[in-house]
C-alpha cells in the first residue's frame, strides 16, 4: 500500500466554501491547546471572547471599532491579489495614509469640517498609494519583487513616522510623549452612540461597496482580472500590463492608505507611534480567507474584529499576551494555505509494486 | 511474435470526463506499433497511464507476461518503458556525455568516464548517428537532440520505446533518418509505439496501427490492412468534416511588405536576420520552416508583441516598423498564437469573458466605464453556436474545454472584427481532423473576403493544401518562396535545411 498525490482536474466548490471555514475551526482546536497550556479552558476563553466582542453594545461597538480598519487594509491587499500581485506593505501604507491626513489636518487651516474631511481623504489616499505606487513602478518597469519591496518599505513607513512625532510634529505640550498635538473638531470623524465607533466604518462599507462594482462590473476590473488570470494573454491582447500593475498597485496602497485616514480621524484623533497594532498583517490574513471577494473581506474583517476585541478580554482575565491572538491568526493562515493543498490536489492510496 | 507489451480493458476518468474508457491493444517485441486518434481521444492519457504518471481506474497492464501496477514514471521505467516527449528534457548548456549522464542511474560517484563515453560511443556508432559528445546540446540541431533523448533511453536499456510525435520539430529528411534508426531498432529486438497523425508517416514506418476514438481502442490493423483513407474514415468515424473549396486568390497590392527586419533575442542571437517578406491582399501564404527558426519572433513582431532591431515594415505606403502608427495598424492584425493555453486564453474566466479580450473597449460590450454584460453574453452566445464550440454550463472556466474548442475560441474572437491580417501560428496543432478543416475553412473563408493571411505550420501538406504561395524559412532568413502547385515535398524539404533553391518564382 502506497500513498499518491494526485491533481485534482475539478475541485468542487463545496470544497473551496468549506475550506475557509474548516481552517478556522482546526485552528480554533489547535489554539485550544495553547489555552489548556496557558492554564485557560479554552471553552470558557472562546465563550468569554464571543460575550465581550458581541454581547453588549460597548462590545460591538469595539468590534467595529476593529473591523473598521481591517476592512480598508483587507480590500487593499485583496484588489491586488485579484491581479496577483502580492501587496504584504498594506501596513507601512496606513502608516503613510494616517501621516498625510495627520499633515493636513495640522497643517492646512482648513475650519470647515466637509473641506478637511475631504482634502485628508484624498491626502491618505495618495500617500498611501504613491508609497505602494513605488512597487507598482519597479514591478512594471524592472520586474522588482513587489514582495520584497511592500515588505521593506512597512519599516521605513513606520520609522518615518516614528522621526516625525519624536522630532518635529511632536505636541510641545505633550509633556514628550511621541504623538502630535490633538486635532481640532473640524478634523474628526462623527461618532455614535456615545462610543469609539466613528463613521469611519460606514466610509469602509461604502469603499467595499465600490470595490465589489469596480471589479465586477467595470471594465477596469475586467482587465485587472484577464491580467491576474493570464498576464501573457493580457499582454498578447493588447493591454498594457505596465500601467495596470502600478495602477493597481497604487490603488491598492490608497485604500490600505484609507485605514490610516480612519484611524486617525475617527479614533486617535493625534498621529501616534503604534497607531496600528498589525492591521496591515492581519489584513493579508483576511484577503486570503476571503478568497479575494470585497463582501468576503467585509466579513472576514469583522471575524477578525470580534477576535482582536476577545483577544484583549483574555489578556485583562486570565493575563494571557496579547500574542495569542497573533498566534491564533498565524494558526489561520497556516491551515488555510494548508487547506488549498487539499483543494487542488487529492490523496489517493493505491497498491505498489516491488520494484524491479 | 511475442507481444512485450499487453494492454487490457483500460479505463481511466477524471472528475466528470472520460479520458480513456475501454483501450485494449498490444504491442510485439520487434514491432512498430502506431497510435492514431484524433485530439481527445485518449492518446496522452493513454501515454501518462503506461509512463505510470496515471493510475487507471480499471484494467490490466502486463510486461512480458507479468501483471504490472506503476506508480510513478519510475516504475515504468524500471520496466523498461522510456519515453521521448515533444519537448525535450536536455540541459542546453551542458554537454551531450553529460545530459546522457544524467538520465542514467546508478552512476558512482567516481565512476569511470571513458567507460561511459566508449559505451555511448558505441551507440552513436551502430545507429551511424552524427553525434560528438563533447558539443553543448545548444548547438545541435533540433534533429540531433532527438537522438540524444533516443540514446538516454537505450543507456536505460529500455525494451519499448514512446515517440510522440516525435516528426513534429523534424525537416522531411531528418525524419527520414529518425525512421531508419527506428527500423534499426526494431530489428534489435525493442518495441515501439509511435504517436502521429501525419497519414504518409503512419503508412510508411507503421508495423500495425491500433485506432483510439473517444477513449476506445476502435481496431488494430496490421501492415496491409490499411491504407491512407481507410485509417482516416476510422479516425473520424461519423463526424462531419466541413466541405470547402480552395480558390486562388492572387492580387497584386501589396498589403504588408517587410524589407531587412532583423531581431535579436535575449541571448543576443538573431531571431530573424535581415528578414524580407511581401504579404498580397487576400492571399493565404505559408511559411514552412523547421519548428524554431523565427517563425515566431516573425509573428510576434507583426502582432506588436516584440521590437525591432533593424528594418521596415510597411503597410501600404505606410511605414509601421516602430512608431506608433503602428500600434493602431495592429489592432488590424489578428493573431492565433501558437502556445494557445499560455497566450491565448484567460483560463480561469469564462468563454464569454474569453471572447471579449480584444474588443471589451469597444462600445459594443460597455455602457461609460461599466461592463455591459448582456451584450457580452449574446455575443458569446452567437459565437458559440456559429463556431460549434462544445462548452459547458454559463460560466465555465475556458480552462475546462478541450483543446480543439480552446482553438475556436481564440479564432472566433480573433476574426470577429474582420481583421484585415491574420498571423496563424501552427492554428491546427494538436486539433482533431474535424475541427482542423474547420480552421482551414474559416482561413480560406477569410481569404475570400479579402483577409490576407499569414499561415506558419509545421504540417507540409496542410501548407500545400491551403497556401497561395509558400515561403520558406531557415535561422531566421528568407530563404525562397515556392508555388505549392508545382512544387515537391523533397525542393521544401531542402530549404528548410538551408539550401537556396536553383529556380525560384
Amino acid at each position: 500500500m502506497k500513498l499518491v498525490i494526485e491533481r485534482r482536474e475539478i475541485s468542487s466548490a463545496l470544497l473551496r466554501f468549506s475550506a475557509p471555514i474548516a481552517s478556522i475551526a482546526v485552528a480554533l482546536f489547535v489554539a485550544g491547546f495553547l489555552l489548556l497550556a496557558s492554564g485557560v479552558s479554552p471553552l470558557a476563553a472562546y465563550k468569554e471572547i464571543i460575550i465581550e466582542s458581541l454581547g453588549s453594545l460597548y462590545g460591538l461597538s469595539e468590534t467595529l471599532v476593529k473591523t473598521t480598519p481591517l476592512i480598508f487594509a483587507g480590500l487593499g491587499v485583496s484588489l491586488a491579489f485579484r491581479m496577483q500581485i502580492w501587496n504584504i506593505g498594506a501596513e507601512g501604507q496606513i502608516y503613510v495614509g494616517a501621516m498625510g491626513a495627520t499633515w493636513v489636518a495640522l497643517f492646512s487651516g482648513i475650519q470647515n469640517h466637509w473641506l478637511m474631511m475631504t482634502a485628508m481623504f484624498f491626502a491618505a489616499f495618495f500617500c498611501g498609494g504613491l508609497w505602494a505606487g513605488v512597487a507598482g513602478f519597479l514591478r512594471a518597469r524592472w520586474r522588482v519583487n513587489e514582495v520584497i519591496v511592500t515588505l521593506l518599505m512597512n519599516y521605513i513607513a513606520i520609522l518615518w513616522v516614528d522621526y516625525l512625532i519624536y522630532g518635529p510634529w511632536k505636541d510641545p505640550k505633550g509633556f514628550n510623549f511621541p504623538l502630535t498635538a490633538q486635532f481640532g473638531d473640524a478634523a474628526r470623524l462623527a461618532e455614535y452612540f456615545n462610543t469609539r465607533m466613528h463613521s469611519g466604518f460606514f466610509l469602509a462599507l461604502f469603499c467595499a461597496l465600490l470595490l465589489y462594482l469596480f471589479i465586477e462590473r467595470t471594465v477596469w476590473g475586467y482587465e485587472i482580472k484577464v491580467i491576474g488570470s493570464n498576464q501573457k494573454a493580457a499582454q498578447y491582447a493588447g493591454m498594457n500590463t505596465g500601467i495596470a500593475i502600478f495602477f493597481v498597485l497604487f490603488l491598492s496602497g490608497a485604500i490600505a492608505g484609507l485605514a490610516g485616514f480612519s484611524e486617525v480621524a475617527g479614533l486617535q484623533h493625534r498621529l501616534q507611534h503604534g497607531l496600528s497594532p498589525g492591521y496591515g498583517y492581519t489584513a493579508i490574513i483576511i484577503a486570503w480567507l476571503a478568497k479575494r471577494s470585497a463582501i468576503g473581506v467585509v466579513i472576514v474583517s469583522f471575524l477578525m474584529g470580534v477576535l482582536l476585541v476577545g483577544g484583549d478580554s483574555l489578556q485583562l482575565l486570565w493575563q494571557l499576551p496579547v500574542a495569542f491572538v497573533y498566534a491564533f491568526q498565524g494558526l489561520i493562515l497556516f491551515f488555510l494555505l494548508a487547506s488549498d493543498f487539499f483543494i487542488i490536489y487529492r490523496v489517493k492510496r493505491v497498491k505498489g509494486i516491488a520494484h524491479a | 511474435m511475442t507481444d512485450f507489451l499487453h494492454i487490457k480493458n483500460i479505463r481511466k476518468t477524471f472528475p466528470g470526463v472520460v479520458a480513456l474508457d475501454d483501450v485494449s491493444f498490444s504491442v510485439a517485441r520487434a514491432e512498430i506499433h502506431t497510435l492514431l486518434g484524433e485530439n481527445g481521444a485518449g492518446k496522452s492519457t493513454l501515454m501518462n497511464v503506461l509512463t505510470g504518471l496515471y493510475h487507471p481506474d480499471r484494467g490490466e497492464i502486463s510486461i512480458a507476461g507479468e501483471r504490472v501496477h506503476f506508480t510513478s514514471p519510475r516504475d515504468s521505467l524500471a520496466y523498461g518503458i522510456g519515453m521521448v516527449h515533444q519537448h525535450f528534457m536536455l540541459v542546453p548548456a551542458h554537454s551531450v556525455f553529460e545530459n546522457i549522464l544524467l538520465a542514467l542511474e546508478n552512476v558512482p560517484n567516481f565512476f569511470n568516464r571513458k567507460k561511459y563515453q566508449e559505451k555511448i560511443q558505441n551507440l552513436i556508432d551502430e545507429f551511424d548517428l552524427d553525434l560528438d559528445l563533447d558539443t553543448p546540446v545548444w548547438k545541435l540541431s533540433i534533429g540531433a537532440q532527438q537522438w540524444i533523448e533516443l540514446i538516454k533511453l537505450l543507456m536505460r536499456d529500455c525494451q519499448l520505446l514512446i515517440l510522440d510525435e516525435p516528426t513534429a520539430v523534424l525537416t522531411p529528411q531528418e525524419a527520414d533518418r529518425l525512421f531508419a534508426v527506428l527500423r534499426r531498432l526494431k530489428e534489435q529486438g525493442k518495441s515501439i509505439i509511435f504517436i502521429s497523425h501525419k497519414m504518409r508517416e503512419v503508412m510508411e514506418i507503421s508495423d500495425r496501427v491500433t485506432i483510439l476514438k473517444k477513449g476506445c481502442s476502435l481496431e488494430t490493423l496490421n501492415r496491409g490492412d490499411f491504407d491512407e483513407s481507410r485509417l482516416a474514415s476510422l479516425m473520424i468515424g461519423q463526424d462531419k468534416i466541413p466541405q470547402w473549396q480552395k480558390t486562388l486568390q492572387m492580387s497584386d497590392q501589396v498589403v504588408l511588405d517587410i524589407q531587412g527586419l532583423s531581431v535579436r533575442n535575449e541571448r543576443g542571437l538573431s531571431d530573424l536576420d535581415n528578414f524580407n517578406l511581401s504579404l498580397k491582399k487576400g492571399e493565404i501564404l505559408g511559411i514552412a520552416g523547421v519548428a524554431g527558426n523565427g517563425q515566431k519572433a516573425l509573428a510576434e513582431v507583426l502582432t506588436g508583441l516584440k521590437n525591432t532591431n533593424q528594418g521596415r515594415i510597411m503597410a501600404g505606403d505606410k511605414d509601421i516598423t516602430n512608431s506608433n502608427a503602428r500600434y493602431s495598424y495592429i489592432a488590424g492584425i489578428a493573431h492565433i498564437p501558437e502556445d494557445r493555453k499560455t497566450i491565448g486564453i484567460a483560463p480561469d474566466m469564462s468563454i464569454d469573458d474569453n471572447l471579449i479580450m480584444k474588443s471589451f473597449k469597444s462600445g459594443l460590450f460597455r455602457n461609460w466605464i461599466f461592463q455591459n454584460k448582456r451584450a457580452i453574453r449574446r455575443n458569446a452566445a452567437e459565437k458559440i453556436a456559429q463556431f460549434a464550440i462544445k462548452t459547458g454550463p454559463d460560466g465555465t472556466p475556458v480552462r475546462y474545454l478541450s483543446g480543439g474548442n480552446i482553438q475556436k475560441v481564440i479564432i472566433a474572437r480573433e476574426l470577429s472584427e474582420h481583421p484585415a491580417v491574420l498571423v496563424a501560428l501552427y492554428p491546427t496543432r494538436g486539433l482533431d481532423i474535424g475541427s482542423a478543416e474547420y480552421v482551414h475553412k474559416v482561413i480560406a473563408d477569410g481569404a475570400h473576403r479579402g483577409m490576407s493571411t499569414i499561415l506558419i505550420a509545421e504540417d507540409l501538406d496542410e501548407l500545400l493544401k491551403l497556401s497561395d504561395r509558400i515561403a520558406v524559412m531557415f535561422r531566421g532568413k528568407l530563404i525562397g518562396y515556392v508555388d505549392p502547385r508545382k512544387t515537391t515535398r523533397e525542393e521544401i524539404g531542402l530549404m528548410m535545411s538551408g539550401e537556396t533553391p536553383g529556380a525560384t518564382t
